[in-house]
């Protein structure tokens, strides 16, 4: 078992001697300084779990100490030690966050419950954020609404892919739930007790992407005052989910198919070999073969992250998920905003139906959120949805004339109830001209 | 067959106790090492706190540590003053982690100490038991969570009466003593 560590700080060399050697018998590993500078440099080698500190001290003094400790590591528990004299500063430096005070001479048996009980809610807090941790990824992971053919394949595959730490890439548009297609295969892999660590690699400027993923020693650049573990390290034991992969440049390439290889790296401004164990899940919107073939995307690391890719439909393509979907987000947001859960009229149904959703279920998502909190009658209506009748189908945007013509065949033939030949009479053209163009864009009756 | 280097047990009050050969005894037949009582005055005057009317238990141990007769070997203190270590009200005794000196005081051993009538035995009992803590601390051993084993840390002397006398199975292969149980 890894030892706890103790940090004394106090100018008085026997107080810290025979504090030493209290700690020592009681199994820690004890570390001493005389000042808080020299603290403050012993921080160096990582945080400890407990912290003496003595009130008053030459230079810094144990309240400014106990500030600067907390700056660097907010849940660090501090005990402090203070004469009869001083318990009115002992009282400000507990205000200020410390976790106790002792004045000296301290009864032996006082001192022991105390740094018991301090490592005990230590112990307790960690536990707390980790639970919540697992409690949050089974949460999100949860609720994955598919009844199309399409995305029943996918949801049939995610247990198999689980099972095995093989890298997968997601692949799809914006909007169509591949962080939720990432948190699934964690939460049904033997990972699912460790947690799942997700980076927006789009959303972060590459110049920070690196510490953010390897994390950074104390000096490593302007501003990194602290050791900090980066994403890599955090995710050991459990899943690394980077999105938006397809936009990390050809050097974070290099670096992360490093790590690939080894599981080893070390952080910014370091020189020690850290090992994690992860099992890495990637997502793009992007078409990462045209990357390699352009040059964007190195080829060897394609086929690094490439071992499953799960490619996730744009919900115009699955049009049957839609009505599913949304119920789902109203009992969703009726369960959130304490409201009764209600029906979609027919006619709001129609145009959930008839609806792009160029923002797939993310923007559908946001239309019923929209709609349940302004709609004041039992049914949702279509005055609720943040679209009209006029903006239903292939509108006067960037559609093109073939995107547009699939649509219109899909409209007619879900107002025809997939009957061909009284879709081909309503659409002005024969039965075998309607056949072949269902069969060249993949339309689902 | 005795292992290396010897337990010397060193009484440093002007009169040892009653029980002082009972004691080395007592320690000879629990522990692997030869026990003798090592006769060789320490001075305890530079080490009283006429502030704390204590011995200062650090200052203490490096004095017996000066009358060490033989490098490879072991030596305990025990004295009846009251002994202490500047940030704490009080110590039963003291211990180099891994090191040669362990000292000891049976001032807040006594029954009479808590108002109760004396008791001989269960002073010897008590004593013994704090010989093997502070000797289990020499032998590299640290506090172990264990209530029943000698080396579970003692800040009453109800605790130091609800503990064995011997090392738990943990802490024994620990200290790697040769085929030793208690006895």
């Amino acid at each position: 078992m890894k030892k706890r560590r103790i940090l004394i700080v106090d100018d008085e060399h026997s107080v810290r001697k025979s504090l030493q050697e209290w700690f020592l018998e009681d199994g820690f590993d004890v570390q001493t300084a005389e000042d808080g500078h020299q603290a403050l440099l012993t921080l160096d080698s990582g945080p400890f779990d407990i912290y003496i500190v003595d009130l008053k001290m030459p230079g810094m003094d144990g309240i400014t100490l106990q500030k600067r400790i907390l700056e660097g590591y907010p849940d660090a528990a501090v005990i402090i030690l203070t004469a009869y004299a001083s318990v009115d500063t002992a009282v400000e430096a507990l205000k200020l966050g410390a976790f106790d005070y002792v004045t000296k001479p301290v009864d032996p048996d006082e001192l022991s419950n105390l740094v018991r009980n301090a490592l005990r809610q230590k112990d307790l807090a960690e536990e707390n954020v980790r639970l919540k941790e697992t409690v949050s990824e089974m949460g999100l992971a949860s609720p994955i609404v598919g009844e199309s053919p399409g995305m029943r394949r996918i949801l049939e595959i995610i247990p198999t892919v689980a099972e095995t730490d093989s890298t997968v890439v997601v692949l799809g548009e914006s909007g169509t739930g591949k962080e939720l297609i990432a948190r699934a295969i964690h939460a049904q892999s033997k990972r699912r007790f460790a947690p799942l660590v997700a980076v927006n690699c789009g959303s972060i400027p590459e110049t920070l992407l690196g510490s953010e993923l390897f994390g950074h020693e104390k000096g490593a650049f302007t501003g990194a005052q602290y050791r900090r573990k980066g994403k890599i390290e955090l995710a050991h034991g459990g899943t690394l989910f980077l999105d938006e992969i397809g936009d990390i440049t050809p050097k974070m390439q290099i670096d992360l198919l490093r790590v690939l290889e080894s599981r080893r790296f070390t952080r910014l401004g370091g020189n020690q070999e850290i090992h994690s164990d992860f099992r890495l899940v990637c997502a793009t919107n992007k078409n990462l073969e045209e990357l390699v073939a352009v040059g964007d995307f190195r080829e060897d690391f394609y086929y690094r992250i490439k071992v499953f890719s799960i490619e996730l439909p744009p919900l115009r393509e699955r049009r049957d998920d839609i009505l599913p979907l949304a119920r789902h987000f109203v009992a969703k947001y009726a369960r959130a905003m304490g409201k009764a859960e209600k029906a979609i009229s027919p006619e709001a149904r129609e145009l959930l139906e008839g609806h792009r959703w160029a923002g797939n279920v993310r923007e559908l998502e946001n239309a019923i959120e929209r709609a349940m909190v302004i709609g004041r009658e039992p049914e949702l209506l279509p005055e609720d949805l943040p679209f009209r009748a006029h903006a239903t189908g292939p509108g006067p945007d960037k559609l093109s004339l073939e995107a547009m013509e699939k649509e219109h065949i899909q409209r007619v033939l879900r107002e025809m109830e997939g009957n061909v030949s009284r879709s081909a009479k309503a659409l002005g053209i024969d039965r075998a001209t309607l056949y072949s163009k269902i069969r060249k864009y993949g339309i689902d009756r | 067959m005795r292992s290396p280097g010897s337990i010397y047990v060193s009484f440093l009050d002007p009169v040892p106790p009653p029980w002082a050969r009972t004691l080395v005894e007592e320690l000879g037949g629990l522990l692997p090492q030869e026990a003798r009582i090592l006769d060789a005055p320490v001075d305890l005057r530079p080490a009283y706190s006429p502030e704390r009317n204590q011995y200062h238990a650090t200052l203490l141990l490096a004095s017996l540590l000066r009358t060490l007769p033989d490098p490879g070997a072991r030596i305990l203190g025990v004295t009846g003053v009251d002994l202490y270590i500047p940030v704490l009200t009080f110590v039963f005794g003291q211990a180099q982690l891994a090191g040669p000196g362990a000292i000891l005081s049976t001032y807040r051993l006594h029954n009479e100490f808590y108002g109760l009538p004396p008791d001989p035995d269960m002073l010897l009992d008590r004593v013994i038991k704090e010989a093997m803590h502070e000797l289990g601390h020499c032998f590299g051993m640290v506090h172990c969570p264990d209530f029943r084993c000698v080396m579970n840390a003692s800040t009453y002397v109800e605790e130091v009466d609800l503990k064995g006398d011997w090392y738990c199975r943990e802490c024994e292969a620990r200290m790697e003593l040769p085929g030793r149980t208690p006895g």
